[in-house]
């Protein structure tokens, strides 16, 4: 079903370019061609697409829980803070800096998830209003932290940059990749998925969490503590998004920025949505999208089409994946109506 | 004059996995009220969806009055004047009677709905058929038997000829009941057909003229109602005898399992629904709480499980205070509870049987080791207790729980539970919606258990269950013990007394 959202987008696409008097074949060679054309753009589209793993992952399994992770994005700009802060601080060796500025990362983007988790287990404050105001307080702490500590050498508004001690590039994937933005954080992303798909199907916190998400009521009388899965969940879902900060600012990028919530955040909604919510579908979903994100910029140079298309056809894959359930349904009825003719 | 109305010969549906319909063949005479008998999951619903449209079947034809038609959907079978009247009613709850009954074929004046003219063919219709509805009630404030008229009266505001009554009276109280059967006597003497499916034997014999017994999908035969005895009913649906009485030995009480000691709760308005209740439940006794739904039932269930706080009082467990204990102390320290609602508290609709039938043991051995699942373990024994409790299901132990039928479901919860092997069994409403043959068997799995020296306690809101299967009966009106009877001396009459509240001594 994922598929067929995402063809019914691209198609979607292909009609508005030829109605803004394009060629949508040329279009989308292009496109394609500037996501996959070399080894550096493959490596632009991965890199692209990790903290959208990353942000997916934490939507979609705060979601087995029952839970809508709006708070993403905060937790993000969180674990992104807190990875800057180790890393331009300390003057460690690149293994360890490393290692800590992930531990800080996961930290604070645990801290981010927890705070909803705890008002919803405790106060019954719906997730969806405490994961917002958490983005925002995000947004402000960012912009008072880094003028103040971190402060960049020509911009207010940016962190300095951090050395290369302290970023997720290493000189041998960037060479491998012909100088991409590829990093560590892909790797950690692929860890990530394993992990979160094993912690899913086979453990018995993954049979918990799901339960709870399922029916808190019938949990809850099989003697599952339903309070303790929610601040759990919410805190896992906030350490996965704060990974994926880490992934942005010091991997993706160098320094971190006031004034900006990731848009990752949201578009981690939209990867859980189109990977049916499940670890290996948000995998593909998000490096789909890293490879329109990352190739709408060749397609405009090459043509006349403005980038915008290709956000728009992120935005219709969306609105089908969202409908899905109604598509499935007419699928069904179609088929049966087939079936009936014979 | 032809004499079938509808006919449907060699019907055949097969869904993945399970063959729902295989070859079957009802005939509705025109004027006569044919029951369709056959256990929960039989394939009654499906055969019904197929004569309103809702699924085509894969071989066999539909006639009605004699001509052969494709019903394609269900306004195909509203145009031939086969109308539904659902289980589940299907009301708008903040319009009128009216309004539900008129929507989809408002007729209008101009652009405005034209309530009025609408009102008053329903007050017309009503009288006819003796529904006594009011067209200006709306839904929510009207009574369920109500509800249900509303329901009836949208099938003949759109000239139904044939209605399908689908288990109309699960949701009615006994006197709602007789007022049903009036109106479908009613119906019949107007000129109407009725279908009507149910697994309820009495019913049948009150009311139906002849009746299409299936199992398992296939056709076991149509009888003639009046010739035929409610035993060779039942044995034609379950496929061996029945017996409509509980076997069962004197019961030998033991040791005190469960005391509740001036247990008070507060119900969900936060007012005390159970006020100072005292009871005792002794091994190798079913001890049974009657009373009518919603007089502290509930509450008491609940904070004994733990599902609920008790505002005060005290829950002893084979003498250890378990009042403050999380629920699953509680299951730990051998206390098992067939849930009311199985689709709420009973079962994970979502996750598979085998998953349901792990869910308050996933955590130990060998279930799980060191918080990994034991996939194997967990298969083996969801197909060992399916066995044991004759748990079907299409694909087995991997099947969706939602996939079962209620009945299917109600075993696997009754297996579980009993599989745990617990000092106490909280059955509550064990059979709700369950047909003769499933009633039969966990009726005999609960007094085994008694015989096994456990003790159970059996809330049920059908008296008949209640004075067949406990020892000794706690009557509860309005959150209170009214009085402890034995089961063996006491009857109907005198129960139904104390449930409307009367006490056993003012009984003169």
């Amino acid at each position: 079903m994922p598929l067929v959202a995402g063809v019914l987008g691209l198609l979607a696409g292909a009609v508005l370019m030829a109605a803004t008097g394009n060629n949508p074949f040329q279009g989308y060679a292009y496109l394609f061609r500037g996501g996959l054309m070399n080894i550096e753009r493959i490596g632009n589209s991965l890199a692209t697409a990790t903290p959208l793993i990353f942000t997916g992952l934490s939507v979609a399994f705060a979601f087995k829980t029952g839970l809508f992770n709006i708070g993403a994005a905060g937790q993000m700009l969180i674990g992104g803070m807190c990875a800057t802060a180790v890393g331009l601080t300390f003057m460690w060796p690149k293994p360890l800096l490393l290692t800590v500025m992930i531990i800080a990362a996961i930290i604070g983007g645990a801290a981010w998830g927890i705070v909803p988790g705890l008002l919803k287990a405790k106060f019954n404050v719906h997730e969806v209003v405490a994961t917002i105001m958490m983005n925002w307080i995000a947004y402000w702490t960012v912009y008072y932290v880094v003028p103040a500590y971190f402060k960049g050498t020509y911009l207010e508004t940016e962190s300095r940059r951090i050395p290369y001690a302290a970023s997720l590039k290493v000189s041998w994937l960037t060479d491998m990749f012909n100088g991409s933005y590829i990093n560590l954080g892909f790797f950690l992303a692929i860890i990530a998925v394993v992990v979160i798909a094993f912690i899913l199907e086979r453990t018995t916190l993954g049979y918990e969490l799901k339960a709870v998400g399922y029916n808190r009521h019938a949990a809850e009388y099989a003697g599952i503590r339903a309070n303790r899965n929610i601040v759990l969940s919410m805190m896992i879902a906030g350490a996965l998004a704060g990974l994926g900060g880490a992934a942005f600012y010091v991997g993706y990028a160098s320094n971190i920025q006031i004034g900006v919530l990731p848009s990752q955040g949201y578009d981690g909604i939209a990867v859980s949505l189109l990977g049916t919510n499940s670890p290996w579908g948000v995998f593909g979903a998000a490096i789909f999208f890293g490879l329109l994100h990352s190739g709408k910029g060749f397609m405009n140079a090459m043509t006349k089409i403005p980038p915008e298309i290709a956000d728009t056809i992120i935005a219709t894959i969306i609105y089908f994946s969202a409908t899905s359930i109604l598509i499935e349904r007419n699928w069904d009825k179609l088929r049966k109506r087939m079936g009936g003719a014979k | 004059m032809m004499d079938y109305i509808v006919e449907m010969l060699n019907i055949r549906k097969e869904f993945p996995g399970i063959v729902a319909n295989d070859d079957i063949t009802l005939q509705l005479k025109h004027g006569e009220i044919h029951a369709l008998l056959g256990e929960n999951g039989a394939g009654k619903s499906t055969l019904m969806s197929i004569l309103f449209g809702l699924y085509q079947p894969d071989r066999g034809t539909i006639k009605v009055r004699g001509k052969q038609v494709n019903i394609a959907n269900p306004n195909v079978a509203n145009d031939l004047g086969i109308g539904m009247v659902h289980q589940h009613f299907k009301l708008v709850h903040n319009f009128t009677v009216t309004e539900n009954i008129i929507l989809g074929m408002e007729t209008k004046k101009g652009i405005v709905v034209d309530i009025k003219s609408a009102a008053s063919r329903v007050e017309e219709l009503s009288k006819k058929y003796g529904l006594n509805v009011d067209p200006y009630a709306k839904i929510e404030d009207v009574s369920v038997g109500m509800q249900q008229r509303v329901e009836i009266m949208k099938m003949l505001y759109r000239n139904a000829e044939v209605l399908i009554f689908d288990e109309p009276t699960s949701v009615l109280t006994p006197q709602e009941i007789q007022d049903l059967m009036k109106i479908m006597r009613n119906l019949i003497a107007e000129g109407k057909s009725i279908i009507l499916i149910t697994h309820k034997l009495n019913e049948i014999k009150a009311i139906a003229d002849r009746c299409t017994v299936i199992r398992r999908g296939k056709l076991i035969g149509t009888v003639d109602v009046a010739s035929t005895t409610k035993g060779k009913l039942a044995e034609m649906m379950v496929g061996r005898e029945v017996s409509f009485k509980v076997e069962k030995k004197e019961c030998e009480p033991g040791e005190v399992v469960l005391r509740v000691e001036n247990l008070s709760v507060l119900n969900n308005r936060k007012v005390m629904g159970l006020k100072d209740f005292s009871i005792e439940v002794r091994s190798g006794e079913i001890v049974g709480v009657a009373g009518v739904e919603g007089n502290g039932q509930t509450e008491l269930v609940e904070a004994i499980t733990g599902l609920r706080k008790a505002a005060s009082g005290r829950v002893l467990l084979n003498g250890k205070d378990i009042t403050d204990l999380s629920i699953r102390e509680r299951i730990k320290s051998k206390m098992a509870h067939i849930p009311e609602d199985r689709h709420k508290y009973g079962l994970i609709l979502d996750y598979s049987v085998e998953d349901n039938m792990i869910m308050k043991v996933y955590y130990q051995e060998p279930y799980s080791k060191s918080g990994l699942l034991n996939r194997e373990a967990i298969h083996r024994h969801a197909e060992k207790v399916m066995d044991e409790f004759d748990v079907r299901a299409g694909k087995g132990a991997a099947s969706d729980a939602r996939s079962l039928s209620g009945g299917n479901q109600q075993k696997a919860i009754v297996g579980r539970e009993i599989d745990h092997d617990p000092d106490l069994l909280i059955a509550v409403q064990p059979t709700r919606g369950l047909d003769v043959g499933a009633i039969e068997y966990i009726h005999k799995r609960i007094v085994e258990q008694r015989d096994r020296g456990k003790a159970v306690l059996l809330v049920s809101l059908e008296l008949d269950e209640v004075l067949n299967l406990a020892d000794r009966i706690a009557i509860i009106n309005n959150g209170e013990l009214i009085g402890i009877v034995d089961a063996k001396d006491t009857n109907e009459n005198e129960v139904g007394l104390m449930m409307a509240g009367v006490k056993r001594g003012d009984i003169a």
